[in-house]
């Protein structure tokens, strides 16, 4: 490795940027003749809109247009779609309700949009917002799964029957059963998956422009995949065909999976600039963050597992009802079924898998994708299962998991999956020695003679990464193909552009991306910029979430390095008159190899630029594009160990201990892997410990701010104590499996079997906040 | 936020007229509550008249026998007082972990005083301490003085010019912080005056807002120690319950809280 290639802990290029105030985010763009939009949402969670009188708003001052769910419809505005087809278990497909961009007719969540005011300031925008007169005739509302699953239960869509969506289920259920049947053990745990709502530190917001002589919209907007927004936007909304739109996310400060989807606010925009024919810009404030960007999680679950008389898994049963609030959000349907119960086998050797999964419509907000999106529900569910299992049958929770743990790779899971390399003794012992495992019953005892309650808590994570192959997910309903692209567009003095469909939101890949470059060289990475966001310069993108970047995003980035490579290689041969075969690629020169004679990259850059001396038939050019598909998911996995304290007089929880040993693969820049884990563990305490959505009976979100919603601060958080393991991916050219959602993967498991072995009660939700714990250690949990 | 008019008046004569003038005014002394329900749309002051800045109204006075703090004297300068420090420390802990250093350095104790946000630390000093209220036209004794959630003895367009504590032989403060916000969950002010009279309130906790806790002051008032605490029940009845906890939640920090004001006391 040199001093900025792969390995290196290079400070992150964009950092200057956003530390000295100088990122350029979509809010602070304002463009010529810019209005600004505000939308009139519904107060209840459930009502017909009988009537919307806005006459008294269109006097107001400044305003220029108030439009409609109504007039959206009757101009073929298409309906929100949900891109991944799920069949339920009888074969039916799934069971969608519409989703217009905003209501013509009902409403089903507090904060869903009916109509929206254009006006020549944001205030101006807002005061005749509130002078819109909504004639809403209230309808009864579900806000739980239980609720919307009672009988007699208020109904949300004609089209699904009951409120499900779908009734799904993946493994054997005869061999599974039979597995239970003939079990010397049986473990059985009732889990709720709390609701979390993302709560990006940049809200979403979005500029549409559009152009009447060229008949071309722009949309800039806060995107985690700017391709994928226009290709939605096109393909199914009926906003404008792929050409004549063109889409910019620029700086986001954020996504955690909540900027995936299309949403109704850019569809509107986009809408009414073509409408008012001037620019329109909404930007949300932090309330409609709370009650419209997607929300993540929202699962109960019944899960048991059987073991033989030596404590070896038999099988796992699991049941799961999965909350997708009001309307199936853009990816939601995959969430509680392929990107979960796919990963139910964890580390562990489990000869027969079969888990249901029922989708249910609440008058709540859509659930989506969040940092981990299906993943951390899994491990949750079989880490606080099996943490349970080692309790009941009385072994020690490390042994019960090593006797358990999947050796020989590849390993081909009942659930689908096949792990493609792995080494959980590795990760499981590094985390044992660094928390000093043995050393725990000494310091529980000691801590009980200071009145305090001390737990150890284990999680052994597993998560497929890098999504993903495109054929497969395809086989299972996907609406899209999961490839990346890149191309690398050489200048004629050598330096390098690197264009690529991964999206940074925090994730600094204008450093990673330019050190793979500059490794593969040996220049600087100063020479490298990186260019991504924006569908008018980089060819196509599936984006960035589900930890794809490096795994998919980088592979395409090598693969077409490979191809420029290739063709300055037969430029610096023809020149130096060698074969292709004896050219060395070092320091920023071609070599031929055993000897001193060499040329620069620039000069070869130079050369294919002047094309005064090419080899025959070469064309000009030095720049080369390509499309990467993965062969398999990828799958970091690790070992978390948690060690707390928590007072029993107030029930309040306090880290002694985080110990993170995680098998990401290759690490490219380690200082910047270490801040992903950090942000993930936070996110993962944070589920644990503290954030939690609640909606009261009548659907109206009781934590829709931070008076009630509890984020986590660093003071809340202990120093983690990382560690690697290494298995090299053998899936990607990189080597790498993807580090982005690990924390929030493993963390919660690993928090909350450390209370619960501190207060000696399992019963115990997330999140496990002091009232929570304190009633559990006095026997009213 | 609808459109204000902002003053920034030079003495409290002339903030009284302003406020007089005005058809909805509101006067504003640090602002993190009344801001924050202007953002929202909550609020909706014609006028809102910044008396934090009028010249004299902030600083502290220490004696033998009483704290003087004047009402727009930010949380910062009462944390960071060393005469308070001496001669109440308490109320330098409390001051110092209100909120975070922003909320410190811009809000007063006038301005909390006479907001009475239910969770708000200094009513429970303020009680607790059998302080006076100082206002433009009067003084007036705690125990007169809280009037419910964000309710007051304060009559329309009167202001708080300072706040009075007598120096109390033993106190101590102790708060649970609400995981959210951070404001008190439960925090309850514990003091013996050099009377000898014990007086006990609570903040965070009660649907009615700031309270004393008799209970706890007769029980403190015979046996000054953690330990006469050890076996009281505390009533849930008029405890607030809400997603940060039960009432029953509540009354348990209360008793908690007080033994843990009582420690911090001495």
């Amino acid at each position: 490795m040199g001093v900025e290639g792969i390995g290196a802990s290079v400070v992150r290029k964009e950092d200057k940027r956003f530390i000295t105030g100088k990122g350029h985010y979509t809010d602070d763009i304002r463009l010529h003749g810019m209005t600004y939009a505000h939308f009139v949402r519904s107060p209840h969670a459930h009502a017909r809109v009988a009537g919307i009188d806005a006459s008294a708003a269109l006097k107001m001052p400044g305003v220029v247009a108030v439009l409609t769910g109504r007039q959206l419809v009757d101009d073929k505005i298409g309906n929100l779609i949900c891109g991944w087809m799920i069949h339920s278990k009888d074969g039916s497909p799934m069971h969608m309700g519409a989703w217009p961009a905003m209501a013509p007719d009902t409403v089903r969540f507090v904060g869903q949009a009916v109509a929206v005011v254009i006006a020549e300031t944001r205030n101006q925008a807002r005061d005749a917002a509130e002078a819109v007169a909504v004639d809403y005739k209230e309808l009864p509302a579900v806000s739980t799964i239980k609720a919307a699953l009672a009988p007699g239960a208020p109904q949300l869509h004609p089209e699904a029957p009951g409120n499900i969506v779908y009734d799904w289920s993946i493994g054997d259920k005869a061999a599974t059963d039979a597995a239970f049947a003939g079990a010397a053990h049986v473990v059985a745990l009732e889990l709720t998956n709390n609701r979390l709502i993302p709560n990006a530190m940049e809200p979403r917001s979005a500029i549409a422009d559009y152009d009447a002589a060229e008949d071309h919209y722009t949309l800039h907007t806060t995107s985690q995949n700017p391709h994928v927004a226009r290709l939605v936007l096109s393909a199914f909304y009926n906003i404008a065909p792929e050409h004549k739109l063109r889409v910019i996310a620029p700086d986001v400060g954020g996504g955690f999976g909540s900027k995936i989807y299309v949403y109704p606010e850019e569809m509107v925009a986009l809408w009414a600039a073509r409408k008012v024919q001037r620019p329109v810009k909404w930007t949300a404030d932090r309330t409609e963050s709370f009650l419209t960007d997607a929300h993540g999680r929202d699962h109960v679950s019944k899960a048991e597992m059987a073991f033989d008389a030596n404590h070896r898994m038999l099988g796992l049963r699991v049941a799961t009802l999965a909350n997708f609030g009001a309307y199936m959000s853009l990816f939601s349907s995959a969430v509680p079924t392929y990107l979960y119960a796919t990963l139910l086998s964890g580390q562990y050797v489990i000869p027969t898998i079969y888990a249901e999964v029922k989708g249910v419509y609440t008058n709540t907000t859509p659930v989506d994708a969040y940092r981990g999106a299906g993943r951390p529900e899994a491990n949750y569910l079989l880490e606080r299962l099996v943490e349970t299992a080692a309790r009941t049958l009385k072994v020690d929770p490390a042994e019960l998991r090593r006797k358990n743990f999947i050796t020989t790779f590849p390993y081909q899971t009942p659930v689908i999956m096949t792990y493609d390399t792995g080494d959980y003794h590795a990760s499981l012992d590094a985390a044992l020695k660094a928390i000093d495992y043995a050393g725990f019953p000494a310091r529980k005892a000691a801590a009980r003679k200071r009145g305090v309650l001390r737990g150890l808590g284990l999680s052994c994570y597993i998560e497929a990464c890098g999504i993903a192959p495109s054929k497969a997910v395809g086989s299972l309903g996907a609406g899209v193909g999961l490839w990346e692209s890149a191309e690398i567009r050489v200048n004629p003095v050598g330096t390098i552009e690197v264009l690529t469909g991964s999206h940074s939101h925090g994730q600094g890949h204008e450093t990673t991306f330019a050190q793979v470059v500059a490794e593969r060289l040996g220049i600087p990475i100063a020479q490298v910029s990186v260019v991504h966001g924006d569908t008018d310069k980089v060819q196509f993108g599936m984006g960035t979430y589900g930890s794809r970047s490096a795994a998919v995003g980088i592979s395409a980035v090598i693969k077409a390095m490979e191809k420029m490579e290739a063709k300055a290689r037969r430029i610096a041969a023809h020149q130096l008159e060698v074969a292709e075969d004896d050219i060395v690629i070092e320091n920023g020169e071609f070599k031929v190899a055993g000897t001193d004679k060499k040329l620069a990259f620039a000069s070869i850059a130079l050369a294919a630029y002047t094309a005064h001396n090419l080899p025959e038939g070469m064309e000009p050019g030095l720049k080369e594009t390509a499309f990467y598909d993965p062969s398999n998911f990828t799958f970091p996995a690790g070992a978390y160990a948690a060690e707390v304290e928590v007072d029993p007089a107030t029930g309040r929880t306090t880290f002694v201990n985080f110990v993170a040993a995680d098998d990401f693969g290759r690490l490219i820049n380690p200082m910047i892997v270490e801040g992903q884990v950090h942000g993930g563990l936070a996110q993962g305490i944070g589920q644990a410990l503290m954030e939690g959505a609640v909606y009261d009976g009548e659907g109206q979100l009781v934590t829709a701010s931070y008076m009630d919603y509890t984020m986590p601060r660093a003071a809340d958080l202990p120093s983690f104590d990382l560690r690697h393991t290494t298995t090299i991916c053998p899936s990607n050219p990189a080597g790498v499996k993807g580090c982005g959602e690990a924390g929030a993967i493993g963390a919660s498991a690993a928090t909350v079997n450390a209370i619960t072995d501190a207060i000696g009660n399992n019963r115990l939700e997330m999140p496990a906040t002091p009232d929570r714990v304190w009633a559990a250690i006095h026997g009213n949990g | 936020m609808y459109e204000t008019t902002y003053h920034r008046p030079n003495s409290i004569d002339e903030a009284v007229a302003l406020f007089a003038k005005a058809s909805e005014p509101r006067y504003l002394a640090g602002g993190h509550t009344l801001i924050p329900t202007m953002k929202q749309r909550l609020a909706a002051p014609t006028d809102v008249i910044d008396i934090a800045r009028i010249p004299g109204l902030s600083g502290i006075e220490v004696s033998g026998e009483a704290v003087t703090i004047k009402a727009a004297t930010t949380h910062y300068d009462v944390a960071r007082s060393d005469a308070v420090r001496k001669a109440i420390p308490a109320l330098c802990m409390l001051a110092g972990d209100i909120g975070d250093p922003q909320v410190r350095y811009r809000g007063t104790i006038g301005g909390s005083i006479a907001n009475n946000d239910p969770s708000a630390d200094y009513p429970a000093a303020v009680l607790a301490l059998g302080a006076t209220i100082t206002t433009n036209k009067r003084g007036i004794a705690a125990d007169d003085y809280f009037k419910g959630l964000f309710t007051t003895a304060l009559e329309d367009g009167e202001i708080i010019t300072a706040v009075v504590f007598p120096v109390p032989a033993k106190a101590g403060y102790a708060k649970f912080p609400n995981p959210a916000s951070r404001f008190a969950l439960t925090g309850v002010f514990v003091a013996k005056l050099k009377s000898g009279a014990v007086r006990v309130a609570a903040t965070g906790a009660s649907q009615s807002g700031v309270m004393r806790l008799p209970d706890i002051e007769r029980a403190l008032a015979a046996s000054w120690s953690e330990a006469t605490l050890d076996k009281m029940r505390i009533s849930a009845d008029g405890l607030i319950a809400d997603v940060h906890g039960p009432a029953a939640y509540r009354a348990n920090l209360i008793g908690v809280m007080a033994r843990r004001a009582i420690a911090a006391a001495g």
